[in-house]
């Protein structure tokens, strides 16, 4: 069974439709209680830094997910869900995110990106084979206007607007962030989401037989 | 490379799409389900569903169909058409739609725009302007589907728009709208250099060039159109083709996905 997140965030709704078309049973986590059972995470979310991680920690929720990703199991963080991933933001300097990641999110500047927030479609460059992402160049939608800085260690792909390149998928071990929302990029989004799933299947698998 | 989007615009009545491309393999050409599909595989980049009854009664029905477009398109979309309450904004968001479109309703009552982009996220809020011409470099705003005059002039409205959390605009020249003649190219140009927000080109695509005009001398973010693929003169993927050929980014229509004609769960 996936958990997915509700912190008060957003559109949670979209993604559980997303994984509920693709055949996945999903339960909705409001509580450190719900987390029984759970084989893997998604963090879904729009809107501020500040909101998630105090959305996180009302709901008693922030120290059981830093406990749930440590233990290895799949996790993937969306948007929102992956910034809070990182150490910190500049949208709200001094608020510690989850600290899976190193490295702090950055405001797109309007001199020179043009139009923020980032919305729309745009490419990825992905890195390397991956479990989630295959393909070389695919095209997802997003909204965002804070970024990730490119680190090489965790980079699992990279897109570039306004002349900034930023990291647009993560991933170490069995965490992974996307920025884009793939429960709204069509096709290539409901792939990815069903990679995932194979991901946690193939893991929860491997779990039960040891 | 962020891309330039094409989004069709689908009227509903009652339920039921009443204006919209005739899809050859489709069962029912009314059923929003059905045509969302059809325009997802021909490679839309949104879609918008605009509400053409718009009466309090027929609300609830809106929301049925919201439902049952969010369980299986996923790409984004955004509903419009007599919405007028943060009660509105939440019933729809919640049945599944990302983005809400207000008019009429914004201009009465402009504190709708602010209270739905705190509640919701401005991504969520699209204020939709309908303009018409009044003299060189001037346009006047219009209301009740381009009924009702307002004063407004148009550039400032937006910029009001835009300052009290409009996440995008979608702007329609009254003049243009149903001529097939092209966008309001001057009226876009100036919209776009007095915001920083997306805009929506709407009213009078007739062919793939005025689409271009709308992204390089409009300077817009995304074209709607309705009867240039409703009536299909021509389909999306040859509107991408020509952008694509004189230098204009656009997501590639997915060929995996025109030949296929399942849902896409495998």
């Amino acid at each position: 069974m996936i958990g997915v997140i509700d912190y008060g965030a957003g559109n949670l709704g979209n993604v559980v439709r997303a994984l509920n078309y693709l055949n996945c049973r999903t339960r909705i986590i409001t509580g450190p209680e719900d987390l029984t059972g759970i084989t893997a995470l998604v963090l879904p979310g729009v809107g501020a830094f500040a909101s998630g991680v105090e959305g996180l920690k009302s709901r008693e929720l922030f120290h059981p997910l830093k406990d749930f990703i440590s233990s290895g199991r799949p996790f993937l963080g969306i948007c929102l869900g992956m910034q809070l991933l990182f150490q910190e933001s500049s949208e709200n300097p001094g608020l510690e995110g989850l600290a899976i990641f190193p490295g702090s999110c950055e405001r797109f500047c309007p001199a020179e990106a043009g139009k923020v927030p980032h919305m729309g479609w745009n490419n990825l460059r992905v890195k390397k084979n991956n479990n989630l992402l295959l393909q070389e160049d695919l095209y997802l939608y997003f909204v965002h206007s804070y970024y990730l800085p490119v680190n090489p260690e965790i980079l699992l792909a990279s897109t570039t607007y306004g002349g900034q390149r930023f990291m647009s998928a993560v991933n170490r071990e069995m965490v992974w962030g996307l920025q884009p929302h793939p429960e709204k990029s069509g096709r290539r989004g409901l792939k990815i989401l069903r990679n995932f799933v194979e991901v946690v299947n193939g893991d929860s698998n491997s779990r039960n037989r040891s | 490379m962020l891309t330039k989007r094409l989004i069709p615009c689908l009227d509903v009545k009652d339920g039921r799409v009443v204006k919209g491309q005739q899809f050859i393999n489709l069962k029912d050409h009314g059923d929003p389900v059905e045509m969302a599909r059809a325009y997802n595989q021909a490679g839309a980049d949104e879609l918008v569903f605009l509400d053409i009854t718009a009466t309090r009664e027929k609300r609830e029905i809106m929301r049925e169909m919201v439902l049952q477009v969010a369980a299986c398109l996923f790409i984004p979309f955004t509903v419009g058409g007599g919405i007028t309450s943060i009660e509105d904004f939440r019933s729809l968001i919640a049945a599944g739609a990302d983005k809400i479109s207000i008019n009429s309703a914004a201009v009465c009552t402009p504190g709708l725009i602010s209270r739905a982009a705190a509640k919701f996220g401005s991504q969520a809020v699209v204020v939709a302007i309908d303009g018409r011409r009044r003299g060189s470099g001037s346009w006047e705003v219009l209301i009740s589907g381009g009924t009702e005059e307002t004063g407004l002039e148009l550039v400032d409205w937006a910029r009001e728009a835009q300052d009290r959390g409009a996440g995008e605009l979608l702007l329609t020249s009254m003049d243009r709208d149903g001529s097939r003649d092209g966008y309001d190219l001057e009226m876009l140009k100036a919209v776009n250099q007095a915001v920083s927000i997306p805009v929506i080109a709407s009213g009078g695509a007739g062919s793939p060039e005025h689409l271009y005009q709308a992204f390089t001398e409009g300077e817009a973010d995304a074209a709607l159109a309705a009867s240039i693929w409703h009536q299909d003169s021509y389909s999306i993927k040859e509107g991408k083709e020509y952008l694509a050929e004189r230098g204009i980014p656009v997501r590639p229509v997915d060929e995996e996905l025109l030949e296929e004609d399942n849902d896409g769960r495998k």
